[in-house]
């Protein structure tokens, strides 16, 4: 065969899918290359319901808002970054995972505090834990010029999901790609509640979306070494919110627009041996269009249009002094602008968020330890109405880890975070909920664990075992009690223990010759207890949402061209309001999904076939009360790579 | 060999998990024994719930065995698909029957009031206040006159107590509240509750001879409860614009159909027990961005405050967010409900007619509606 098509070739061998990783400062779960081919999921919501102490929220379907609660501290606790810079929403403090597709996703990273480096912008060290994100990068062959994927994807939900990726070297140091997509779906999906004598089976309905992506980056090196990317990515969608299932009311009118926007860059260069310079820049913009039929206002249907830009600049420095001592000092700059039409009694908030980070690293033989102090500065000015308060903080963050046998990668490590999330601009302004008196809410966080990997070319191929027992505080909670009358409230005044244990093992063993098999299972222990009011009956009850027992199990076998793969969710009981009574409760739910992938040469165009099976049993549950997800569903994937 | 232990194992550990699910049920309800009462009343409390949680639930406190007990709808009407509904409104009772309203349900569900079995809903969308005339119940809406989203004002539906169904309409203000039936008059609050930077001020006066909108008294902002004395008044309340107009309370004259008279006196809701009203207030202020919460008693004969404190054992302190409010009608008793942040259950107290604290239960998700039973 000829030499060139000898990537190909080893892609159509059977294949193991964990990496071999060391043991980073700080926890880390990390999801990329062929293992997030192989799971069952559309989304980076779908993928990362599998990591070990988190919990998705997921309102269902192909539409629905899915974020991701880490540590049961809340969303808002959670850093998402997308290239190393950070996608924020000053407006709810959310980012929907589901709206990021696989398609476009190199690496998922999920930490624990933060990533364990120096050289960040000072919002890597802001936040209580921090996904990351990174996009496909543009690779190359010797003599190659231009590649690229086209992918087509259907199945339930009336999904029409195409996609193409092209990937074009411009110079010997500048490369392009560009990725989009199309997603399209009815959204219609059977659900069923029961209570034993009731026996309710419907089709979800106002569930459609239609969705576009597209993103474009160019990757450059110049002459000094120092490297560059610049980034675009537009999304553009409109979607029905199929809202609550209540009694006597399953269908509902309310419609959603969103257009996202944003330009990033960033530019790394090394002066000397000792000095690197990490430059990043970002402008976003985002528009959302409500509307609710059910609400006619004087002006007609209630119709809510909400405007938001960001503009944010960062620069991080790090300085080698010795060769175990670094030292680094970030600083960001972050303005967000809102503006809203329709709503009554908005201000009209602008927020100047200054981050300034000085950090230190030493490796004392078998000892890391990490250190950093961030300040942060939020001043706030609204066109109208009360503004809420400037803040300013200093938070500390100490991550230390040690390797006791040099032989070993077997790594003991632990941590101490201080860190808070800002009322977002709807906790403060929103127009007869919003409160400009809210102070941010802070989470402080102990943990301690230990790492072990182990790769060998024996029975077992690949060994690892993660596993952290943790504590974290949660004050001044943000909570909004929604009320009677249109009187809404939102106050600081939820407190939250959180006791948790995160464990995984992750095993490549050799069980059959010529057939590589991976197996990985999580489990999460989480008490989340609410600490708000000694005197209230549900002083010390689990919050609402968190599971004390929660798992995954992803089994998966490769053997030829044939891939299989078998992944099990486990949520455990649950109740829906923060009282632990059997009118909140919630009963366990668990998914099995299967997938089977092959792969053939089409010419010299490798073509890739997957079919999956979603909920194999047909359970019909709830992750958020009455917003029932879909039983068992399907899903066809075929892609060429050209 | 290995790879079939491996799968008995994963087998094996989801049938173990499989076991973990209990199956669907009906959730019981609790009863408490709060104490024995030597008189033969009780009363049903409607629990509101919040929006979207479904959780509206029905209390039932037996006073002659003491007994309170919670969530009997779901347990007495196993077969309603979805339990009794998304934010209870309103709960009445007239002619053997209960009504209650369930706003976001779009219904009001119709039970016997001896036992709280179903007997049938009404459908009205967006329903908010239920009251009853020469035998035919009215339920005012939210939703527009002509359905949809063409025009702007509620309207009140007229139905045949014995079909349950809606036999015509009329046409009132925006987002419209509650009603009162003075002589052959309705009164109906508008509050345009949709539409907070343009909130109506009027109560709309309908003749019951014609079922039609006969004028517009203008009261103030964003009107919402509605009762009738015995002395030829009609209450109405404001709940203000939660900015500048605070909340107060207006007194119509039906002879004249004028405003006669106000009162400086937040009032969320307010119950009439002989010649005095009731009320207590939770101010929401957009300016100090604080709940004021207050209580009075008024004389309804002479319109005039009697006093601004009926709790006088100092209880009304743990009482977060009082919700409702009302007053048995043979023994005095005052009955209060807190609603606390509105996401934990609520609680009922029951006060002596001197304001003396005698028990606490603890109810559903925000208690707000009261309905008396005599035996």
């Amino acid at each position: 065969m000829p030499a060139k098509d000898t990537a190909a070739t080893r892609m159509l061998q059977g294949v193991t899918i964990f990496s071999d990783r060391s043991n980073p400062v700080s926890p880390v779960q990390t999801l990329s290359g062929i293992a997030l081919e192989k799971m069952n999921s559309l989304s980076v919501a779908d993928a990362m319901r599998f990591f070990s102490g988190v919990q998705l929220k997921d309102y269902g379907g192909l539409g629905g808002l899915k974020t991701l609660n880490v540590r049961s501290m809340g969303t808002n606790h959670t850093g998402v970054f997308y290239d190393g810079i950070q996608l924020g929403n000053a407006q709810n403090g959310t980012v929907d995972l589901g709206r990021f597709s696989l398609d476009n996703i190199e690496q998922i990273d999920l930490y624990n505090a933060q990533k364990g480096v120096l050289l960040q912008p000072a919002k890597g060290f802001a936040a209580a834990s921090a996904i990351y994100l990174q996009s496909r990068k543009p690779v190359f062959r010797e003599g190659e010029k231009t590649h690229g994927k086209v992918a087509f994807k259907t199945g339930a939900f009336g999904l029409v999901n195409p996609s193409l990726r092209l990937e074009q070297r411009l110079s010997e140091r500048l490369s392009a790609v560009v990725s989009s997509e199309w997603l399209h779906g009815n959204g219609r999906y059977k659900f069923r509640y029961t209570n034993g004598t009731y026996d309710t089976t419907a089709i979800r309905q106002n569930a459609a979306i239609d969705a576009a992506r597209v993103e474009a980056g160019l990757y450059g090196q110049l002459k000094d070494s120092s490297s560059w990317q610049a980034k675009v990515y537009y999304y553009n969608s409109t979607r029905g919110l199929p809202g609550a299932i209540v009694s006597n009311k399953f269908l509902n009118g309310q419609h959603q627009w969103d257009r996202n926007l944003f330009i990033q860059s960033s530019y790394k260069k090394q002066f000397g041996k000792r000095y690197t310079m990490l430059l990043n820049a970002k402008f976003m913009y985002d528009y959302v269009r409500y509307l609710d039929t059910a609400i006619v206002t004087v002006d007609g249907p209630l119709m809510n249009r909400y405007q938001q830009k960001e503009y944010y600049f960062s620069s991080a420095n790090q300085y080698k002094i010795t060769s175990f001592w670094d030292v680094a000092l970030s600083a960001d700059f972050q303005v967000n602008e809102m503006t809203a039409v329709n709503l009554d009694h908005f201000a009209i908030p602008t927020r100047y968020s200054t981050l300034a980070a000085a950090a230190t690293q030493l490796h004392l033989g078998p000892v890391e330890l990490q250190g950093n102090l961030l300040a942060t500065v939020v001043n706030e000015t609204t066109k109208a109405y009360t503004a809420g308060r400037d803040f300013h903080k200093l938070t500390p963050t100490i991550l230390v880890s040690w390797q006791p046998f040099r032989e070993e990668d077997l790594k003991i490590r632990a941590f101490y975070k201080n860190s808070f999330r800002m009322p977002t601009f709807n906790d403060m302004y929103y127009s007869t909920v919003g409160n400009p008196a809210l102070r941010p809410e802070s989470a402080k966080q102990y943990n301690i664990g230990t790492g072990y990997t182990r790769s060998s070319g024996g029975f077992l191929q690949f060994f690892s075992l993660q596993a952290d027992a943790y504590y974290t505080h949660v004050k001044d909670k943000i909570v909004a009690s929604p009320g009677r009358n249109f009187q809404w409230m939102m106050q600081n005044i939820g407190a939250v223990d959180i006791y948790g244990i995160d464990a995984s093992v992750q095993l490549s063993p050799v069980l059959l010759p010529a057939v590589k098999t991976d197996f990985s299972v999580k489990y999460t222990y989480q008490k989340a207890l609410d600490k708000s009011n000694p005197a209230e009956v549900n002083y010390k009850d689990q919050i609402a949402y968190i599971p004390v027992h929660s798992g995954s199990f992803i089994a998966h076998a490769s053997w030829h061209k044939w891939d299989v793969n078998y992944s099990f969710i486990y949520v455990g009981e649950r109740y829906f309001l923060n009282t632990n009574i059997p009118l909140y409760y919630m009963e366990p739910w668990y998914t099995s999904d299967v997938s089977v992938t092959t792969s053939l040469l089409f010419g010299r165009k490798l073509v890739k076939l997957t079919g999956e099976l979603n909920n194999v049993f047909n359970q019909y549950y709830d992750v958020v009360i009455n917003y029932p997800m879909p039983g068992r569903y399907y899903r066809l994937t075929a892609s060429i790579n050209f | 060999m290995r790879f079939y232990i491996s799968l008995l194992v994963v087998c094996g550990l989801l049938t173990g998990l499989a076991a973990c699910r209990k199956g669907a049920s009906v959730v019981p309800g609790d009863d408490t024994h709060v104490g024995a009462d030597s008189l033969r009343n009780g009363f049903y409390l409607l629990n509101e719930g919040n929006m979207g949680m479904n959780l509206a639930t029905l209390d039932y406190y037996n006073s002659s065995t003491g007994i309170y007990s919670s969530n009997i709808y779901s347990a007495i009407n196993p077969g309603a698909t979805k339990e009794l509904g998304d934010v209870g409104n309103d709960l009445q009772i007239y002619g053997g029957k209960l009504y209650a309203v369930i706003a976001l349900s779009d219904k009001v569900e119709v039970m016997d009031v001896h036992t709280a079995k179903r007997i049938g809903q009404i459908n009205v969308p967006s329903c908010r206040y239920i009251t009853f005339y020469k035998g035919k119940a009215y339920v005012s809406s939210y939703a527009t006159t002509a359905g949809g989203t063409s025009g702007v004002n509620g309207y009140v539906a007229e139905v045949d107590t014995a079909t349950l169904q809606v036999i015509r309409t009329a046409g009132v203000g925006r987002q419209p509240e509650e009603m009162a039936i003075s002589g052959d008059k309705m009164y109906v609050a508008n509050s345009g509750g949709y539409s907070a930077s343009n909130f109506e001020r009027t109560v709309s006066v309908l003749d019951m001879n014609t079922f039609k909108e006969i004028k517009r008294i203008d009261v103030a902002v964003n009107l919402h409860h509605v009762k009738a004395d015995k002395y030829g008044d009609v209450y109405v309340t404001s709940r203000g614009d939660y900015y500048d107009l605070h909340s107060k309370l207006f007194v119509i004259d039906t002879q004249r159909d004028i405003v006669k008279d106000s009162l400086a006196a937040a009032v969320s809701d307010i119950w009439i027990s002989g010649d005095s009203a009731y009320i207590y207030g939770v101010e929401w202020s957009y300016v100090t961005n604080k709940n004021t919460i207050s209580y009075g008693i008024v004389d309804i004969k002479n319109e005039r405050m009697l006093t601004n404190k009926f709790i006088t054992d100092g209880t009304d302190a743990q009482i977060t967010t009082p919700s409702g409010i009302a007053v048995d009608p043979t023994t005095k008793e005052i009955y209060v409900t807190d609603a606390k942040d509105n996401l934990l259950p609520g609680t009922l107290y029951c006060f002596s007619p001197a304001g003396k604290k005698k028990w606490s239960v603890t109810t559903g998700d925000i208690p707000g509606h009261f309905a008396f039973v005599r035996n």
